[in-house]
């Protein structure tokens, strides 16, 4: 094992900004190890070319580079055939894809169950069927911030055709059991999707032990590159999708008048792919899989607990925070406000005068404080409206961790948590 | 204490006792501009008569640089005609709180300016026909 001492000189940004930046701003992306971007240079010094296109053997080398990266990535998740992995540019296109694919073969009155615990880019896709009569449906959450089991049992019913769930909420830190929520949609003949952009980075994730039906992630938040990420489907369900975009590489035959598909995975890869995406990400997840997803995970429930724990010993009066207190079921993701900001109805709250904020700060002048202590942190929304109004706040304050952040820095957080509080007290 | 200091004591000032809070009930504009990406909230009320601004008020929810210059900017505005207003831009706002303000904390500092000038246009269009 090495060391997290370690593991953060492999980082070039981070070494460069030292005590400038303590990043925890780790849910919407994460810095790169040396490892990834040298893979990325190596690329572009020594294996450029189209992929699939070129009979000269540098094309010939570049696609058997790319098709080894798929393969490792699927090794990765736990997925016994590459074909099962398409290459896309986040978790926002793949299921965006889903939705579209699907959409064909959804109608009127069908279904689709959610949860309030959504971030965006799994609800605006499914509104867009809307149009169509599909219902949307979410399930709620409890009052610690696990999903209600019992709302996802009533919400799911005979007209489900498709459940789809993150597997951990970005802004409450909440593991779902995706295991167990794959197995009450299959019982009830529901296709599930799980989006896995918060644990695929975070934690081992199996897809077959899971028996999820599709999985979504992103590169650029488990330490890969920007612009590729990964839509995972058992092999006969993802064939079985109606095509997203059009164009070269997904096409059998082109007739004027008419086309036929390549399989999949090529049938959703339309166009030049991100071949260095693809590399880098196979370089990724070999730095992550030296280190052990296992060995990942203890390390962000060391810091989460960590948290928790300075939480409760510095006691900030106004500091609320958010998310499962079960370490088992939370991710290294920290939700809080100094204060809480309540929603404004337009029609009636700004009558009355006696909203005034006293010495609540408002997340945004949380982070900013943070800033000037060098923390970064998200203040916001976090992409995560519906279950940011569900808390009854306007935004929140995030401090999300990875392996190059230690309880040193938490210490810092609170630190400088204090001094904003005292500054507006 | 650096000016920077000076500046951000000055604001939190504001903030924690915010001038021109409350609403006119003789007001001839009355506008809630809203900023969606973070939920701050300015309702203006203001009273013009002859083309001055004989008094203003706001309540409004947010941040402290949303909150702070709606505060500083009612008092600045109290006395100046319709004119002197609408020359106002987004670097005397930047300049009256004195502070270093990222691209997003501008929108916060721009949102009580953007509430009046709106006020100004709608009472402008309602006494001068549009122009
Ligand atoms: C749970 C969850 N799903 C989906 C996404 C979207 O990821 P991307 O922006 O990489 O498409 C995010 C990223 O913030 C996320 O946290």
């Amino acid at each position: 094992m090495l060391s997290w001492q370690q593991i953060k000189g492999d980082f070039p940004l981070l070494i460069n900004k030292g005590k400038n930046l303590i990043f925890l701003d780790n849910a919407a992306t994460t810095q790169k190890p040396k490892q990834v971007i040298d893979a990325i240079v190596d690329y572009y010094t020594n294996w450029n070319s189209n992929v699939r296109r070129g009979i000269y053997r540098l094309s010939e080398e570049a696609t058997d580079h790319y098709e080894k990266s798929r393969e490792n990535i699927s090794n990765f998740i736990g997925s016994s055939d590459p074909r099962q992995l398409a290459f896309v540019r986040n978790t926002t296109e793949a299921l965006n894809l889903l939705a579209y694919s699907m959409g064909h073969n959804l109608h009127e009155g069908d279904e689709i169950l959610l949860t309030i615990m959504e971030h965006h880019s799994n609800i605006v896709p499914w509104q867009f069927l809307q149009e169509k009569g599909v219902k949307l449906k979410f399930a709620d959450i409890n009052e610690d911030g696990t999903l209600d089991m019992e709302d996802f049992r009533n919400k799911l019913t005979r007209k489900t055709k498709v459940v789809s769930v993150t597997h951990c909420s970005n802004l409450l830190g909440t593991i779902n059991d995706a295991a167990e929520l794959a197995k009450l949609a299959h019982d009830n003949g529901s296709l599930f999707i799980l989006d896995g952009a918060q644990s695929v980075p975070h934690m081992p994730v199996d897809v077959e032990k899971l028996d999820c039906d599709f999985l979504a992630f992103s590169g650029h938040k488990m330490l890969g590159p920007m612009g590729i990420g990964v839509l995972y489907g058992k092999y006969d369900l993802l064939n079985g999708l109606p095509p997203f975009n059009g164009g070269g590489e997904m096409i059998s035959q082109v007739y004027t008048d008419h086309s036929t598909y390549a399989d999949a995975p090529e049938k959703f890869e339309a166009g030049t792919p991100n071949v260095e995406g693809a590399i880098g990400l196979s370089a990724a997840v070999d730095y992550l899989r030296n280190i052990g997803m296992d060995e990942v995970r203890s390390h962000e429930k060391d810091l989460i607990s960590y948290t928790l724990k300075k939480e409760e010993e510095h006691h900030i009066d106004i500091l609320k925070s958010y998310g499962p207190r079960d370490m088992e079921k939370r991710g290294g993701i920290y939700t809080f406000n100094l204060g809480e900001f309540n929603p404004l109805s337009m029609s009636e709250g700004l009558i009355n005068e006696q909203i005034r904020v006293g010495s609540n700060v408002h997340p945004h002048d949380v982070a900013t404080g943070l800033d000037s202590s060098n923390v970064a942190v998200r203040a916001g929304h976090h992409c995560a409206m519906p279950l940011t109004h569900r808390l009854n706040v306007v935004a929140t304050s995030r401090a999300s961790y990875y392996i190059y952040n230690s309880r040193e820095d938490v210490d810092l957080l609170f630190e400088s948590l204090e001094k904003i509080r005292r500054l507006y007290a | 204490m650096t000016d920077e200091e000076i500046s951000t004591e000055i604001l939190l000032d504001h903030y924690r006792n915010p001038h021109n809070y409350g609403q006119i009930e003789d007001a001839n504009e009355k506008l809630i501009e809203f900023n969606p990406v973070c939920g701050d909230t300015v309702q203006i009320t203001i009273r013009i008569e002859n083309d001055v601004v004989t008094d203003i008020k706001f309540i409004g929810r947010g941040c402290s640089v949303s909150q702070g210059s709606a505060s500083m900017l009612t008092d600045k505005v109290k006395g100046m005609n319709i004119g002197e207003i609408k020359k106002i831009n987004q670097e005397d706002i930047l300049n009256m709180l004195g502070l270093k303000l990222g691209p997003s904390r501008e929108k916060c500092a721009l949102l009580s300016l953007n509430a009046l000038h709106k006020c100004i246009s709608n009472h402008e269009k309602k006494t001068h026909g549009g122009n």
